[in-house]
């Protein structure tokens, strides 16, 4: 840590260790059978947190802060979002 | 699965535009790039040490010096042989449009190969929605707010885009995170740019314009779709594109979404106001042949 | 062979002889002939280097964050509204560890505007963290350079470091020196390897924020860096000494201090009319030496309790003021001897203030003073010198 704090360098991609899933009320729930694979979801996530997983989207719950864009743009519907039960 | 090359755990609001607008912009360049970045919402909510959500090298110093620092990375890699790198700054409307904007000219007039991509949200939101120079034309923030002889912000938003093109860029454009395929385009142009290039993208902010959740994205479709945000591209000082507008739809629909705008529907003058941002939309249209 | 040149080219082909990959400078009287010389070596090929005509001073030094950080050895010059005007930047580079290395010509901070001598600019960069050597004449000056590349650059010490040399005084007199020969330079100075560079193949991220649980370590691997310093300053100017032979002492360096009973305590070019005052002085039987502060940062607290410990009285000599509390270097000595135990008196004078000339004549009236306070007691702890009644 001492060479670390000596250069302030930090390796990439490390605040995969914050699971930001922790701030998350509601929970999106993908229907997959009304899904036309657009993508879009994908795209627009914030978090970076929903793939293709074996030909269907699923949002990666360790990191999903519940913000709801990817319900809101999907064009099929095929996300609600749901108080999450804790 | 392939990693976004910005990675998840970042401390953004829940809904913000801004690590959208990273995402894009980082799948356009590509992991041979290197990103410098001013102090603001994008550099404390990505790297909080010892933790870092950039995936390709990335450099802060201070608030108003990112296009300075880029310009010494860029003569170092030139020094260095390694040309081929992409270098972006990717800063704040705070940064960019006031406090950094004399290191920007430099950067401009000198003629670096850098890409300067602006997350506009359009006010200070990392210290809490104060004013900046790319707040728009009498919305709130918390140091224009409304009142008994205030309709907010009294400027309209600085055209930094223009002055991009006054220094001679070679690519200036806008884009939006509502358009994915068009911003992960406009950065890869600006990538073979002979120069330096300024992308301007519109990334809402929840907590500050203040909309609904999971409006993000409609917000900057929206602001799109009401020709107050055309987006455009600029190509060696000549307009050469513009993305039409289809159905022009009027401001209200955009600014009665957000709280910023609240006041102007309720304040005594509001309806003036109101007329003058319409008439705002109507000139872009005009100027940059947004309708067909 | 000595060759009577300008201070400014003799320092431009001091940095000319490191091989600097980046050189970014914004202009700045006194401190331009440098960069015009700099400028001079780049356009005729002489220096192999990227020069960068940036639009202020804020800019100059940001740029070598960027350029340092990917792996270029940096160099840049400033002196007074400039030293002022990247003062946000001094304390980023330092704590950023980028061994940035500036020369600092010394000039007085506006207003009144003055563009004459003093050390307030460097004076007031204190506490940035950066190395701080003060350069007696223009040989010493020059010499510094590649040492305090060999300094900064060390990864045990990784810390910015900056040559102060008295504007005009030193930057624009024609004196004789003897130059650098690149060669043994580069056998005297190794090339800038860091360990960590922005580079695609390895990206790592540089400048995160600290919470209230990092800051502190932050802080204190900085401080203990420049401690580290302090032996490093020693080693480098003997090591140079070797390869060039010319010496400068370590932190410090002394001047008929064997027997002194009046020590005057100085750094700067004025080291050299106080030498002067000096040897008068001796030839007349008066007991006066000479202690020159080399490096101001890190302080040699040591070095000069060593060398001070049997004078009668110490009397510090310094172009800088701290509107409130006297001047720094006093305040600094001061503080040196609190807790050892000596129990001479201490007093200072801020002379030279604004370009304000001190000459020999000036320097004597001091240590007529200075004889008198062993005797008679303190009468003023602190005054600023040569000030004209007159005039107020």
């Amino acid at each position: 840590m001492t060479r670390c704090i000596v250069k302030m360098v930090v390796e990439p991609g490390s605040t995969e260790i914050t699971k930001t899933g922790a701030w998350r009320t509601f929970v999106p729930v993908f229907d997959h059978d009304k899904c036309i694979k657009c993508s879009l979801c994908e795209i627009y996530c914030p978090e970076s947190c929903i793939h293709q997983i074996e030909g269907n989207f699923v949002p990666d719950l360790d990191y999903c802060k519940g913000c709801s864009v990817c319900a809101h743009e999907c064009p099929r519907g095929a996300i609600t979002m749901v108080l999450e039960e804790k | 699965m392939e990693e976004s090359l910005f990675a998840p755990g970042h401390r953004a609001c829940a809904g913000c535009g801004m690590p959208t607008a990273i995402k894009l912009v980082l799948d356009a360049a590509g992991p041979n790039t290197i990103v410098v970045s001013p102090t603001g919402c994008l550099e404390v909510t990505s790297t909080p040490f010892p933790e870092s959500s950039w995936r390709v090298p990335w450099i802060h110093s201070l608030f108003e010096n990112p296009a300075a620092v880029a310009s010494g990375v860029e003569v170092a890699l030139k020094r260095f042989g390694k040309t081929d790198i992409n270098l972006l700054v990717i800063g704040g409307d705070g940064s960019t449009f006031d406090i950094g904007f004399g290191s920007i000219s430099g950067m401009f007039d000198r003629g670096h190969r850098i890409t300067y991509v602006c997350y506009d949200n359009e006010a200070y939101m990392n210290t809490g929605v104060q004013r900046s120079g790319s707040t728009p034309f009498c919305a709130k923030t918390t140091t224009t707010p409304t009142g008994k002889l205030s309709l907010g912000n009294p400027r309209p938003k600085k055209d930094l885009p223009a002055i991009a093109v006054a220094h001679g860029v070679p690519y200036v454009a806008t884009a939006s995170i509502a358009y994915p395929v068009d911003l992960r385009r406009k950065v890869r142009r600006s990538l073979s740019a002979d120069g330096p290039a300024y992308i301007q993208v519109n990334a809402p902010c929840i907590t500050g314009w203040s909309f609904e959740a999971g409006d993000t994205i409609e917000q900057a479709r929206l602001v799109v779709e009401t020709c107050l945000w055309p987006l455009y591209e600029y190509v060696d000082g000549a307009l050469a594109g513009v993305t039409k507008v289809r159905r022009k739809r009027p401001v209200e629909d955009y600014l009665k979404t957000q709280g910023r705008y609240k006041h102007l529907f309720r304040a005594e003058g509001g309806a003036e106001v109101l007329a003058q941002i319409q008439a705002m939309a109507d000139a872009n249209a005009e100027k940059f042949g947004l309708l067909d | 062979m000595k060759k009577v040149v300008e201070g400014s080219y003799a320092i431009a082909d001091a940095v000319r002889c490191c091989s600097p990959d980046v050189i970014s400078v914004y202009p700045i009287t006194p401190q331009t002939h440098i960069v015009e010389h700099l400028s001079e070596f780049v356009a005729n090929g002489e220096l192999d280097c990227e020069y960068i005509n940036v639009e202020s001073e804020f800019s100059s030094l940001s740029s070598l964050i960027g350029a340092s950080a990917a792996g270029a050895r940096t160099y840049t010059s400033t002196t007074s509204q400039g030293l002022a005007l990247m003062f946000e930047v001094l304390f980023n580079v330092s704590g950023m560890r980028l061994p940035i290395v500036m020369t600092t010509v010394n000039r007085a901070l506006s207003a009144p505007l003055s563009i004459w001598n003093d050390q307030q600019d460097a004076m007031a960069a204190r506490d940035a963290g950066w190395i701080q050597i003060y350069a007696e004449n223009v040989q010493e000056a020059m010499d510094l350079t590649p040492q305090l590349y060999k300094i900064s650059e060390d990864p045990k010490i990784l810390t910015p470091s900056m040559a102060c040399m008295d504007g005009f005084i030193l930057t624009h007199v024609y004196e004789p020196v003897e130059f650098l020969d690149i060669e043994k330079v580069r056998e005297f100075l190794p090339p800038f390897r860091p360990e960590d560079v922005l580079d695609p193949e390895d990206p790592k991220t540089f400048g995160a924020f600290a919470d209230p649980s990092w800051f502190t370590e932050f802080k204190y691997l900085q401080y203990q860096a420049m401690e580290r310093a302090k032996k490093k300053i020693a080693e480098a100017s003997k090591e140079f000494e070797e390869v060039f032979g010319r010496g400068y002492g370590g932190l410090i360096d002394t001047y008929a201090m064997e027997d002194a009973e009046v020590a005057l305590v100085a750094m700067g070019s004025v080291i050299g009319t106080i030498k002067e005052a000096i040897d008068g002085l001796r030839s007349e039987g008066v007991k006066v030496g000479l202690v020159k502060i080399r490096s101001y940062r890190p302080f040699p607290e040591e070095e000069l309790k060593k060398a001070l410990k049997d004078a009668n009285v110490i009397v510090t000599i310094e172009k800088d003021l701290s509107m409130g509390y006297e001047s720094a270097l006093l305040t600094d000595l001061k503080g040196a001897f609190y807790n050892s135990p000596a129990r001479m008196p201490i007093i200072g004078f801020a002379a030279g203030l604004g370009g304000r000339d001190i000459g020999v004549k000036q320097i004597r009236g001091i240590v007529e003073r200075a004889s008198k306070v062993k005797d008679a007691g303190i009468e003023a702890e602190f005054e600023i010198f040569d000030v004209k009644p007159e005039c107020l």
